[in-house]
């Protein structure tokens, strides 16, 4: 709320007359409503949060009395605590495992399907595209209720399909497989937002770049290759930024699925962790100290590769 | 109907007014009483996730026009606690009344979310059985709620299938194992039971009967005892069964699970009093094939048993209507017309010692077994007190973790080691958050 001081009072804003008053007034008055709501759902809870990682409960004897429970400063010890907690690399190698899955499948088939639709541009309807798009409108629970009954073997469709094709279908919960069960669902849920964003770039390629290529005798794959790809490069990276975000923050698919196998564990993903220790454990100041070194992981992460790929995907005009 | 309970609940007000007036003494009207004047109408809000609990409230509400109860469904026990804690941390927003699984009552203490009302309730003692009063005391002489409900442990099978392969009910832990056995061999695909990674409540109860209580205190120091002989009687019990594959290795309450007890292939469930309306909902066509029966014992001429679930009615720290409130909730537990309708409405099992009035008829599941309700009673007698600690959270969560692992691997040498890890993470998170800790 302190940096609520640094803006400036009504009184100095709306004022026309009062020697360029209205220059330096007018921009923050356009900004204020989302400036204020930055500070109040952002910041401010950014900053809480911050302040809580700092602090922790301290209580004394059995704990049981009035007042035998007290908050005091914790220094960084929330934060060694996270980060040698032996369920929080293990957690972290899985995340990247788990990436390095879905974020090349997913772009792939989305940027193969988007650069199909706009090969076919009237032939393929508008059907096509829907259904493709569908599954990005299925909230992530449901969607991980629904793919935890396909791979539950007992209730699964395709347990029975396979099995009455003499085929020994795999145990898709068990250890060797559940990485891939979780990737699954998450590729399923986020090709299609990524289709759409990738269509969209293609469809507003000037088409006399293509005729040209065709009159010189380019094959589709061609014209795919060397002008539409090279073109949508900077959605490419978009939308690869965006699934990179997604991939470190994932919890929803895992979270729904852990009470059908025994080998989802409470920790699976640092998310996963974050809410076990805030929820679960009752203990707000380590989660607290665990999201805080998430965001950091996400924000150089995420800066990091867009200042490799020199900010192509957001300066189009470079 | 509703005007029965008038001089019933009057005799009881009246007799809870003459204990409070007798007992309260000695309280120079410190933390306790009311801050309501007399005459003024008292409003108390409630939070549970029993079912119908509103109708249950209603009957009150009807005799006590100057107390009037509203209920607010909670979605079940975990949430309301972390609900609750998050209105006491913030000072408002807590309700007046608020069921508490016995689980949960030492780390409620702990946050200073209940009150104590021994003042006001103590009396009730003489009304529930001594491991029940025991989870609500934490063996102090505090009272920190009312026991509402029980959860004494028994065992459902398939007698259908016993039947036909000559088996009688198992009688002790060693006939389980035999008639496990039996079962799988007789049917590859069948299995009498399976060992639950995600049920903590299910293994602390087993735990409880072999005669393990994981806490324990010894003046103002917490003692842990997770990884002790008759916890480990059970992990290596378990653990052998699923190595040796006569008994499965997947949680419970799955899409899965349910499927197997509805098509035969899960024949038997190591549970608790409120099985049959789980069996009611899962397990619909095999509906009259099964049989209820006391738990499997360690040792058949001592019999002893072991809790999964149960939850008492405790007041907030934020209520301003302590008094009021504790007059409600020593209706709702103790009161014949309270313990009625919670039983027919809400469908809980009373905790209370005066509830054979109001168990007549077995659960419709088990229609054909009019003794139902006497094995319970007999069930809840025998059950071995156990004492919770304030961060049975920890443990639990630990329990879903070390067992997930240890269930998956399928190796009989894992289970105790799992239990390991829970003892030395339930301690380590004692210690590191300040409490007196040994063991």
């Amino acid at each position: 709320m302190t940096a609520l001081t640094a803006f400036p009072t009504s009184t100095r804003t709306p004022r026309v007359d009062s020697r360029g008053g209205r220059k330096a007034g007018a921009p923050y008055l356009f900004l204020a409503p989302a400036l204020i709501l930055f500070v109040l759902f952002l910041l401010a809870p950014i900053l809480y949060s911050a302040y809580l990682s700092l602090r922790r409960v301290k209580v004394s004897g059995l704990g049981l009395g009035v007042g035998s429970r007290h908050e005091v400063w914790a220094g960084l010890s929330n934060y060694v605590r996270s980060m040698t907690d032996p369920d929080f690399l293990p957690s972290v190698y899985r995340v990247l495992a788990y990436g390095m899955i879905v974020v090349p499948t997913m772009l792939g088939l989305a940027l193969l399907m988007a650069l199909l639709l706009d090969a076919g541009r009237t032939r393929v309807g508008t059907f096509a595209r829907t259904a493709i798009f569908l599954p990005y409108a299925v909230p992530a629970v449901v969607a991980s209720l629904l793919w935890g009954f396909l791979y539950l073997p007992r209730v699964s469709p395709i347990t029975d399909l396979l099995t009455s094709v003499g085929l020994t279908p795999p145990d898709l919960l068990s250890d060797s497989w559940v990485l891939y069960a979780v990737a699954n669902i998450a590729v399923w849920g986020g090709t299609g937002f990524n289709m759409i964003v990738l269509y969209t770039a293609l469809r507003s390629i000037p088409t006399d770049l293509f005729e040209a290529a065709r009159l010189d005798g380019a094959s589709d794959i061609q014209i795919a290759w060397r002008i539409k790809i090279p073109i949508v490069l900077p959605s490419l990276i978009m939308t690869f930024v965006f699934s990179l975000i997604a991939t470190l923050q994932v919890f929803a698919e895992p979270m729904t699925l852990r009470p059908l196998s025994n080998t989802i564990s409470t920790t699976w993903t640092p998310l996963m962790k974050v809410y076990r220790d805030a929820f679960t454990r009752n203990d707000v100041y380590s989660a607290a100290a665990t999201s805080v070194v998430i965001a950091l992981a996400t924000f150089v992460v995420s800066f990091g590769f867009l200042k490799l790929v020199g900010n192509r995907a957001f300066n189009q005009e470079d | 109907m509703r005007k029965t309970f008038l001089p019933l609940a009057g005799v009881l007000t009246a007799a809870l007014m003459m204990t409070t007036a007798c007992s309260g003494s000695d309280d120079k009207g410190s933390a306790g009483g009311s801050t309501t004047k007399p005459g003024e109408k008292v409003e108390l809000t409630y939070w549970t996730w029993a079912p119908n609990m509103d109708k249950v409230v209603e009957g009150w509400n009807t005799a006590h026009p100057d107390i009037h109860v509203t209920v607010n469904k909670q979605d079940g026990g975990d949430p309301a606690v972390t609900k609750l804690l998050t209105a006491i941390k913030a000072g408002s927003g807590a309700p007046d009344v608020m069921q508490a699984e016995y689980q949960k009552i030492p780390t409620l203490v702990s946050a200073n979310a209940v009150t104590d009302i021994s003042k006001e309730a103590g009396s009730l003692k003489s009304k529930f059985p001594d491991s029940a009063w025991n989870a609500v005391t934490l063996g102090s002489e505090a009272l920190y709620g009312v026991p509402q409900d029980s959860g004494p442990m028994m065992f459902y099978y398939r007698s259908d299938v016993f039947q036909k392969l000559g088996l009688d009910g198992p009688k002790t832990w060693d006939d389980y194992a035999a008639d496990a056995r039996k079962i799988h061999a007789a049917n590859k695909k069948q299995y009498l039971g399976t060992f639950s990674a995600n049920d903590p409540g299910w293994f602390a109860g087993l735990s409880q009967q072999a005669g393990a209580s994981w806490w324990g205190i010894n003046g103002d120091t917490w003692s842990v005892a997770i990884n002790e002989p008759n916890t480990q009687k059970v992990a290596n019990y378990w653990g052998g069964l699923v190595q040796e594959g006569v008994v499965d290795n997947k949680p419970m309450y799955t899409p899965e699970w349910n499927a197997a007890l509805n098509d035969g292939t899960q024949v038997g469930w190591v549970s608790s009093v409120w099985g049959p309306g789980v069996l009611d909902g899962s397990a619909k066509n095999t509906k009259g094939k099964w049989k209820a029966a006391l738990m499997p014992q360690w040792d058949a001429a001592s019999p002893a048993n072991g809790n999964w679930g149960g939850s008492a009615t405790s007041v907030t720290s934020q209520s301003k209507h302590k008094a009021e409130a504790a007059q409600f909730i020593a209706w709702l537990n103790t009161d014949p017309a309270g313990i009625q309708a919670l039983v027919t409405q809400a469908n809980v099992y009373p905790a209370s010692v005066d509830s054979s009035a109001a168990l007549t008829s077995p659960p419709a599941f088990f229609a054909d077994q009019s003794d139902f309700y006497s094995i319970a009673a007999e069930s809840a007698k025998i059950t071995k007190p156990f004492t919770y600690g304030p961060n049975v959270n920890v443990a639990y969560s630990s329990y879903n973790d070390a067992f997930g692992k240890a269930a998956q691997s399928k190796k009989a040498a894992d289970f105790p080691a799992a239990l390991a890890t829970m003892q030395q993470t339930t301690i380590d998170d004692m210690k590191n958050t300040g409490f007196k800790v040994s063991g």
